[in-house]
């Protein structure tokens, strides 16, 4: 037998400063953690220890500080291949964040192997930053765009289209693992399975389900797959693409500088190793540093227990936010991710989210970087409300009455 | 549903901005529709929250510098269909100077750039708007049809 040992929740809320402060004389409720996640002291301290200690540039240095530079952002490194069971480091490609490593997928390996008339299969609901790369990518090659559709409201992936649609015509298929706007959390070992048997790459973009499920990317099957370390409870600034190793050998350098070569002439040059080839310049070493601490960190409460927790606090926000009569609720009712999107009637998002902040309660409204899936949904914007493990079933309820008041006070009879 | 305490609105300044003429524009936006003939048609938007907004002026036939009359459709907050349909109101039968400058005036106080002085009537309704400068995030929201209306008078 299994024991689990229930993680304690309030003294983990404990390791968050930035929670600990009244808004507009309210406690802070801080549900924006879709858009950016809070950091614990760990990760904190990890980045003051660097900055004091151990600064340098890594990879050429001989002295002593360069060489505990680059052991810890290497070490960084091979905690995110453990992180996300990749079978090596070689594997593991520091970037900027989720865009950037969806946009070296869509520039570099896209630029070599998509070709004009070409298809690339992608969902309804995807993010911006998994769109607009294939547009571009799209654009330069005369290649064509597919996509998946989503049912309605309730934010799921047409089956049957995916069936129609997932063929040997395609050549790539880009999937969000969580849907930022909806919640859904999409299949996508099933459609990462299909792909391969028909011989499809896959990129998934994890940017909202890294720090908040396991994952797995030799079980999930994919070829590539981006996340971003701010969103949980890492620096802003670092990210990670893990692309399947024959894939990145099959892929072309992206960025020209140091790091990226092993030898240069004037006219020519040769490109170093996995990983390497893909991060030209001086990386940002110690937000690596600070994902590594993150990384730690989550493990040490664990990501199941982080899921279950996250799932208590969105089913009892799904609950509390019915109350409100009249109001429109986004996404699955099963098999969602850490959020909720919804709009109250007659108020637009973005008067909801001024109003709820005079609350302390921290929301974001908008088109969640999804503007064709909002037009899809017949919806200028919506209001979300996204959580994290250090939120408490108390905020939910600070937010739902002051949701109930907002409501309550714009369709006030003039 | 379950009724909770009645709205306790004093620690919460938000009444300010969300004064009941802005509520009522928001709900009945006046002059909503399209202008057949505009001889100014201008749309405004803000890719960050999605307000959209399209102004639509119609000069006299006689005199081209006066308006006619003001139009607009669109899609935004409460703040910035108000701002709008108070707009529509405010310069009809104005010059294209006088809106020009009352657009100026507006964006000025909005954004805390000027202080408007207690005796001075001139922007009717509109000054519920002012509000709006306690919460820079939503300034745009005020100012985009009044950006929307300074280029059309330029045409």
């Amino acid at each position: 037998m299994i024991l689990m040992k229930t993680p304690d929740w309030t003294a983990i809320r404990q390791d968050f400063p930035v929670l600990n402060q009244e808004v507009h004389g309210r406690p802070l409720v801080y549900f924006d953690n879709a858009a950016t996640s809070q950091k614990p002291r760990p990760v904190i301290d990890a980045l003051v220890r660097y900055y004091e200690r151990d600064n340098a540039n890594v990879h050429r240095g001989i002295h002593e500080l360069s060489n505990r530079a680059t052991s810890a952002f290497e070490a960084a490194r091979e905690r995110a291949a453990r992180f996300i069971n990749a079978r090596s480091s070689r594997e593991i490609i520091f970037t900027r964040g989720t865009t950037e490593g969806l946009n070296l997928v869509a520039q570099a390996w896209g630029g070599e192997h998509i070709r004009a008339g070409e298809k690339i299969l992608l969902t309804e609901m995807e993010h911006h930053s998994n769109l607009v790369p294939w547009q571009l990518l799209a654009h330069r090659v005369n290649a064509e765009l597919e996509f998946i559709p989503v049912t309605g409201d309730d934010g799921l992936l047409d089956r049957q289209k995916i069936d129609q649609l997932l063929t040997e015509d395609i050549k790539l298929l880009g999937v969000g693992h969580i849907s930022n706007s909806l919640g859904t959390i999409n299949p996508i070992r099933e459609l990462c399975a299909r792909a391969r048997e028909l011989g499809i790459t896959t990129v998934i973009d994890a940017a909202q389900s890294a720090g908040h499920v396991p994952i797995d990317v030799q079980e999930i099957g994919c070829d590539f797959l981006a996340f971003s370390g701010h969103k949980m409870c890492g620096p802003t600034g670092i990210g990670i693409l893990y692309g399947r190793e024959e894939k990145l050998d099959a892929t072309p350098p992206w960025q020209g500088g140091g790091e990226m070569i092993s030898s240069v002439q004037y006219r020519d040059a040769k490109w170093n190793t996995l990983p390497h080839k893909f991060e030209a310049g001086t990386p940002d070493i110690s937000g690596a540093i600070g994902l590594h601490a993150a990384m730690d960190y989550l493990d040490s409460i664990g990501r199941r227990e982080i899921f279950e927790h996250d799932a208590e606090l969105t089913a009892y926000a799904w609950e509390r936010l019915g109350e409100i009569a009249g109001i429109r609720r986004f996404g699955p009712l099963r098999d969602r991710g850490a959020l909720v999107s919804f709009l109250l009637p007659e108020v637009h998002a973005h008067d909801v989210v001024t109003m709820a902040d005079q609350y302390g309660v921290a929301l974001r409204g908008g088109h969640h970087c999804c503007q064709p899936l909002m037009r899809r949904l017949g919806v200028a914007a919506t209001a979300r409300a996204s959580f994290y493990f250090y939120n408490t079933l108390e905020e939910v309820d600070q937010m739902a009455d002051a949701l109930a008041e907002i409501s309550h006070f714009f369709n006030r009879a003039l | 549903m379950l009724l909770r305490k009645s709205p306790t609105f004093s620690t919460v300044h938000f009444e300010e901005l969300y004064q009941d003429i802005i509520l009522d524009h928001s709900r009945r936006p006046r002059n909503y529709g399209e202008l057949p003939d505009a001889d100014a048609t201008v749309n405004g938007n803000n890719p960050m929250c999605g307000d959209d907004v399209t102004v639509q002026v119609k000069f006299d036939a006689a005199d081209r510098q006066k308006i006619a009359k003001a139009a607009f459709t669109g899609n935004g907050c409460s703040i910035c269909m108000a701002s709008a349909s108070m707009l529509t109101l405010k310069v009809k039968n104005r010059t294209r100077a006088e809106a020009g400058a009352l657009a100026e005036k507006f964006q000025n106080l909005v954004t805390g750039a000027s202080e408007l002085s207690p005796e001075d009537e001139s922007l009717g309704d509109l000054q519920v708007l002012i509000g709006v400068r306690k919460f820079p995030q939503r300034v745009k929201c005020a100012t985009l049809p009044w950006h929307a209306l300074e280029e059309a008078l330029e045409k």
